[in-house]
């Protein structure tokens, strides 16, 4: 690869491969920016940045491309995830612009500048490229090793401190501190007295010596299902799981393998027939 | 020798220290000392005056440099006295009249419980006073300038419970503001003109000077000169200060400090000399304001406004030989001497009549005191002897000198001002005449005297408050109070005669002021003879008017100028429509101005900012990501200008 | 092909991104385009570490990154806890500075 880095034009390959995976990126790009779910939007990116990973490489970084993978796309791509997770969907996921005339303000700003580069760069009729061979002979990683801790050694170590800041500030963020007493149980049944409502503890969810998830509405004793025993995020999200079918689907499936079992025993049946009637 | 000089003013300048801070201790022995340090630097003016006279006449002018006072740069203020002959002059009259007025004081303010005060501030007069005639440059000048405006204000307010006192005290001390504005202007004027102020450098380079700046700095004394003498236009003063206790009119307010003035005058000489359109607004100043004085004196029914009146008159008349320059300065000063004898003598014979009277001004509750008062009654009408000139007497000496200096200025200027200053004689005959004869003559009309009526305009308050209702016991005063009247009628006999045989005042002035002989249209005989038939003719008609008929008690209502004359020639009603109603009318437009157009442009460009900012206002929302779009278009124009200025 | 169309690539990628930040409310969508932006300048940085022939290019890419690592930590902390505090993650619910 080392003879077209140094050409100012590219080999046939490296051109393919800019254009397919340059329509890539730019349409990645694209995407986080008008994906409405953070989520998707996040993926994208994600591809994006592996695509300028390949580019790296392409143009001799070698290092700087397994970084790319390793930290952007692994590391900190996922980060975004984790607070993605954290803070749910939200109204702000939504594309409408509430800002009047924001959006065609910032549409111009952008095409104003995003022209203006390129004019520039292409202004600045860049035709002389030396490439990396003599840079990279020794290896790309020992040469920026080499550069790293003797010309920009003090630059290293204070983002090294910079590191350790981001680390302890964001600790420090997202720490809280309990600013009230914790309520005993002794003032939470008094409240509750107070209040005049569920008294007693709420009841507990499933269904007695059948379900024990946290999912299942316990029962009342009509049958009904009590949504008061699912936890309050189970309830918002709908995720309420109905078992009162499956009591009876069970019910007959037993009656069915209890059948199967006393076709051989003909005398037991009417029995249990009976017994049945009568409960009815 | 010199250096007694600086005790002349030091003496009284102890006893007001020791007076004004000695407390109640001194209650019982104030009076004393205030008049024995007075009579102190009376005797050390003696002294100094007999050391004088044996110099020869050329080298009489003592100086004693205490010490540099502000010595800045090129700003040197000296305090440097300086004794010459017209120093002496004034230096004999202050402590002279002053201590017997002391004396006199004595007895007038026996039963007032602020005596001890009241001479603390005479002796911080008399200090102020010497320092004022001792100076030998125009800053120290205005040091004693200022020291005898304070005094008099003080004075003439002692008796600050009475609104009228409080309020003649503050008209007092405001009018002399104005003139004192002209002395500090004129002597910044000469700062500038001459680099000193000092007497002697100032008068050296008059002739190197320019016309105009020599008339500014002329013109500014003159002003000067009419706030502390009371001529037109600030006249209105004197005769609100008659407020002030008697002694205080007779010692300051008759014959030294408005004769301050007159004396800023002559000193400075030199400087009118060389200035003739300052020299002819002195004498029209002079010759307008002994008229003018004379035409009040003659209405006033109270005997301080009317000696008041008469002493305008007076000042008007030195004030007058002051501006005829070399030909007047000597009898100026001459008929300032004079004066101050048989006008202070005139104010304490006043000062007795109301001290047997209960306080009472008004003539008109007068009459026939010759018998009950007869001392008194000799020394007044010794001066008033003395003031209508009558033959022989100090009046006649000084004031005929004036007229004839007046005739002698030449053309018809002359005529003018030797015509006013005859008629002035007349009317002085006139007045004086009244007033001698409705105190001494006529009926007793303090019998069964009714009670002051509201319709008399001239019925001092201060006898009204007092509600001295009780029929008056007239009785002559103590001898502590007829001694000096005594003394002083003596002087006012004799002074005028003293000075002129041989032209004695005249030697001994002339080293310092300088004279020459005016050439006269009418001879001397000429004047001195119609001086005479005027004071006949005036001092007639008076009798006719007041000695013939009975004085009704009640003024009558009188003819217009009669009227106007009571208020003074309406010079209050003057400086009210004028002055204050002018100011008020200056003042008003200029907070227009400042309302509309200052504050019109302030509040303006505040309203404009506002309402601007109001509008820039809406482009701060709030929301971060308009404030990132204004950002990222500045981003895009700055990479326009890289690629503008490339492209260049 | 001219290495320079690495340049218009990464221009044209800083400009989508910077258009996403100026018009997307999620604000970890904002952060997104904003690593988007910086990913962008790294390309450059790359190319004309290339163009130059040194690795100078390559180190500031480097340095870059781990900015933009410590930036994503304490950007993300920030975002986590506005919305605890706010239970929003809008840029626009955080605009207090207006009247």
């Amino acid at each position: 690869m080392s003879p077209q880095l140094a050409a100012y034009t590219t080999s046939t390959g490296e051109a393919f491969q800019f254009w397919v995976l340059g329509t890539v990126a730019v349409i990645g790009a694209l995407c986080t920016v008008f994906m409405k779910k953070a989520v998707h939007s996040a993926l994208c990116l994600a591809g994006t940045m592996i695509v300028l990973a390949v580019f790296y490489l392409a143009n001799g970084a070698y290092f700087l491309g397994i970084v790319q993978i390793v930290v952007y796309t692994g590391a900190i791509m996922m980060l975004f995830l984790f607070v993605v997770m954290l803070v749910g969907v939200t109204a702000a996921d939504s594309l409408k612009e509430t800002i009047k005339g924001q959006r065609w303000l910032a549409l111009l700003c952008g095409v104003g500048f995003g022209v203006l580069l390129l004019a520039g760069i292409a202004n600045a009729s860049l035709k002389d490229f030396d490439g990396l061979g003599k840079a990279n002979a020794n290896g790309n990683v020992e040469g920026l090793a080499a550069l790293i801790f003797t010309k920009y050694v003090f630059a290293f170590e204070i983002t090294g401190a910079l590191l350790i800041t981001a680390a302890v500030g964001a600790m420090v963020l997202t720490h809280r501190e309990r600013t009230e007493r914790a309520r005993t149980q002794r003032e939470l049944s008094e409240q509750r007295v107070r209040e005049g409502k569920h008294v007693p503890p709420l009841p507990a969810p499933g269904v007695y010596a059948r379900h024990n998830a946290v999912d299942i509405a316990g029962l009342l004793p009509d049958g009904t299902a009590s949504e008061l025993t699912v936890s309050k995020t189970l309830r918002d999200r709908g995720q309420i799981r109905d078992v009162s079918d499956e009591a009876i689907s069970d019910l007959k499936a037993l009656e069915q393998r209890a059948a199967e079992r006393l076709e051989r025993g003909e005398d037991e049946r009417p029995a249990l027939k009976r017994s049945e009637e009568a409960s009815k | 020798m010199e250096n007694l000089i600086a005790l002349l003013i030091a003496a009284p300048l102890l006893g007001a220290a020791v007076l004004l801070c000695g407390g109640r201790r001194l209650d019982a022995v104030g009076h004393w000392i205030g008049t024995v340090l007075a009579a102190a630097s009376f005797v050390l003016g003696v002294v100094l005056f007999t050391g004088m006279l044996g110099k020869a006449a050329d080298h009489r002018t003592l100086t004693q440099h205490l010490f540099s006072w502000i010595p800045v740069g090129g700003f040197q203020a000296d305090v440097t006295f300086r004794l010459d002959q017209l120093s002496m002059t004034f230096v004999l009259l202050i402590t002279g009249v002053g201590s017997l007025i002391h004396l006199y004081s004595v007895g007038y303010m026996e039963h007032d419980e602020r005596r001890r005060r009241f001479f603390g501030y005479l002796n911080l007069f008399l200090a102020a006073m010497l320092l004022l005639v001792l100076a030998d440059n125009y800053l120290l000048l205005y040091v004693g300038w200022e020291g005898v405006g304070l005094a008099s204000y003080l004075l003439i307010g002692f008796w600050q419970h009475k609104p009228s006192a409080a309020t003649a005290a503050k008209k007092a001390f405001l009018v002399n503001r104005v003139g004192d504005m002209g002395l500090s202007i004129a002597i910044m004027l000469m700062f500038t003109t001459f680099g000193t102020f000092a007497f002697g450098p100032v008068f050296a380079d008059v002739d190197r000077t320019g016309q105009g700046k020599l008339t500014a700095i002329g013109l500014m004394l003159l002003l000067a000169a009419c706030g502390k003498s009371a001529q037109v236009p600030l006249q209105s003063w004197l005769g609100d200060a008659m407020e002030g206790p008697t002694p205080v009119s007779a010692l300051i307010h008759a014959a030294t400090m408005v004769t301050a003035g007159v004396y800023l005058i002559v000193r400075s000489g030199a400087i009118f000399n060389a200035a003739p359109d300052a020299q002819l607004a002195v004498t029209v100043v002079g010759a307008v304001t002994l008229l003018f004085g004379a035409i009040v004196g003659c209405a006033k029914d109270d005997i301080k406004k009317a000696l008041a009146g008469s002493t305008m008159s007076q000042i008007g008349y030195m004030v007058l030989a002051a501006g005829l320059g070399p030909i007047g300065y000597v009898f100026a000063i001459m008929h300032l001497v004079t004066h101050g004898f048989f006008k202070a003598g005139l104010f304490l014979g006043a000062g007795s009549v109301m001290h047997g009277m209960n306080d009472e001004v008004d003539m008109r509750r007068y009459g026939g005191l010759r018998k009950y008062m007869p001392v008194t009654f000799v020394t007044f009408g010794l001066g008033y002897l003395a003031i209508i000139g009558f033959p022989g007497l100090s009046g006649f000496f000084s004031k005929d000198k004036i007229i004839e200096a007046a005739f002698a200025k030449g053309g018809t200027e002359g005529w003018i001002l030797g015509g006013a200053a005859l008629l002035g004689a007349a009317i002085t005959a006139y007045y004086m005449t009244r007033v001698m004869l409705m105190t001494f003559f006529g009926e007793e009309r303090w019998r069964n005297a009714p009670t002051p009526s509201p319709a008399e305009p001239s019925v001092e308050p201060a006898a009204e408050t007092r509600g001295e209702h009780a029929e008056p016991h007239p009785h002559e005063s103590p001898g502590v109070m007829t001694i000096p009247m005594i003394v002083l009628a003596f002087g006012s006999v004799f002074a005028g005669g003293l000075f002129s045989v041989g032209d004695r005042f005249l030697r001994w002035l002339e080293p310092v002021t300088g004279h020459s002989e005016g050439h006269s249209p009418v001879s001397a005989l000429t004047v001195t003879a119609s001086t005479l038939v005027l004071l006949v003719v005036g001092a007639g008609i008076a009798y006719a008017q007041y000695g013939r008929r009975p004085v009704p008690a009640v003024a009558p209502r009188g003819s217009l100028l009669t009227r106007a004359a009571r208020r003074d020639l309406l010079q209050d009603d003057f400086n009210h429509v004028v002055l204050v109603r002018g100011g008020e009318h200056l003042t008003r437009s200029l907070v227009y101005v400042d309302h509309t157009l200052v504050d019109g442009v302030v509040n303006g460009t505040a309203a404009s900012v506002g309402g601007l900012s109001g509008r820039l206002r809406r482009l701060q929302n709030g929301y971060a990501r308009s404030y990132a779009v204004s950002m990222f278009g500045g981003a895009a124009v700055l990479v326009a200008l890289t690629l503008l200025m490339r492209a260049v | 092909m001219n290495p320079v169309n690495y340049l218009y690539l990464a221009a044209l990628l800083f400009t989508i991104g910077a258009t996403g930040v100026l018009i997307r409310r999620n604000a970890i969508v904002v952060f997104m385009c904003i690593e988007l932006m910086l990913n962008a300048c790294n390309l450059a940085f790359v190319t004309f570490s290339r163009m130059h022939g040194n690795l100078d290019g390559q180190i500031i890419a480097f340095f870059t990154m781990v900015v933009a690592a410590a930036e994503v930590v304490v950007g993300l902390a920030i975002i986590v806890s506005l919305f605890r505090t706010r239970h929003s993650a809008s840029v626009d619910d955080a605009s207090l500075m207006k009247l």
